[in-house]
């Protein structure tokens, strides 16, 4: 398998300040990211071709014909609190939708508040990032945008099962991934204050194993 | 002044808002985000910068004048000048929109009058220096040279 060009990737941001846009758009285009911005929920909703009514009853197409999504979006990455929309209330939409609910969100916020970031987890948000968002905490994207990527390369599978044949061969166990992922994000700031509240297993509710591909 | 003494110049008052706390390493950070490419990033983002400050600042001035405040409307708008202070990182002008959130908390009068003057003057002080800076920059590259690292 081709390691796939970041270009190939392209991120939707939401945030309701024009200053964050126009940091987010460098921050993404400098990681050689394609970058859509809008300024609110009901804006990206509308983006990635979901009414908000959509996607709660499995037999009503979750696409509206209007609002055809030409573009595949890898990634959303949304302040957390934005005028117009309650909290999470994107992320909730998202993952409540059969067809946006396997697209990577990242929640960006300017307050360090733990049960806030466990609450955005356990809503199914991959990451959480405290503002000002630096550079390297882009980095943290990719893993989630190559899961997405496999995912379609082997047809539809959930996220959890990746069905690499080596999946098993080689990699730590879980446990242990869990763990080494969890040494570096220790000695940064930005989770610490949520691992000192919350348990390892509640922190990646959905992580198998398979964090990076090389 | 020669173009060696004008860069010289920048390189010592560019360390001076670090070190009087006007700047913050958020600011060095979009200074790396500019290149060849986007030459006039930084620029761009304080211009926006300014232009929604001096918003916000009106409408709390307008907030604190109603004969019945409302502070939940003061907060937000303090909120959103302490998420845009602190996202091109000028540290001084966050810290008091910090001190101005506890009085919008308290629901005090006083205190929020008197942080918003605190607020001006630290936006007003700010916003001389980074123009103060940017003419700077612009003389040295009208002169031919390059803006130092």
């Amino acid at each position: 398998m081709g390691m796939a060009a970041d270009s190939e990737f392209h991120v939707l941001a939401v945030d309701d300040s024009i200053i964050d846009r126009k940091v987010i758009e460098r921050l993404l285009k400098t990681s050689s990211y394609q970058v859509t911005t809008v300024d609110s929920g009901s804006k990206a909703l509308e983006f990635l071709g979901l009414r908000e009514d959509d996607g709660i009853n499995p037999n009503t197409p979750s696409v509206s014909p209007n609002n055809h999504r030409e573009v595949e979006v890898n990634l959303v990455i949304t302040d957390y609190c934005m005028p117009g929309m309650t909290d999470y209330g994107l992320l909730k939409k998202i993952k409540e939708s059969s067809s946006l609910k396997n697209i990577p969100v990242v929640i960006m916020s300017s307050e360090n508040v733990p049960s806030r970031i466990s609450r955005c987890l356990e809503e199914g948000a991959e990451e959480f990032l405290l503002k000002p968002v630096k550079l390297s905490d882009l980095k943290k994207l990719r893993p989630h945008m190559l899961r997405t990527k496999i995912k379609s390369h082997n047809g539809k599978q959930e996220p959890e099962e990746l069905g690499m044949p080596d999946e098993k061969i080689g990699f730590p166990s879980p446990k242990q991934e869990e763990q080494q992922q969890q040494q570096p994000q220790s000695k940064n700031n930005k989770r610490k204050a949520m691992e000192e509240d919350v348990s390892p297993e509640r922190t990646r509710p959905r992580l198998n194993g398979i964090t990076t591909m090389v | 002044m020669d173009l060696f003494q004008l860069q010289r110049r920048l390189v010592d008052y560019r360390a001076s808002l670090y070190h009087e706390d006007f700047l913050d390493e958020q600011f060095s950070q979009l200074q790396d985000l500019q290149d060849e490419n986007n030459p006039d990033f930084v620029v761009e983002v304080v211009t926006l910068f300014f232009e929604d400050s001096e918003r916000l600042l009106n409408e709390l001035a307008k907030a604190l004048e109603q004969p019945i405040i409302d502070f939940k409307r003061v907060d937000a708008h303090v909120h959103q000048f302490k998420g845009s202070s602190s996202s091109i990182g000028a540290q001084r002008v966050q810290k008091a929109c910090i001190a101005f959130r506890n009085y919008c908390e308290e629901q005090n009068v006083e205190g929020c009058l008197k942080c918003l003057q605190q607020l001006r003057h630290e936006y007003s002080l700010v916003k001389t220096k980074l123009e103060s800076m940017f003419q700077l920059e612009q003389q040295i590259l009208s002169a031919g040279g390059s803006i130092p690292m």
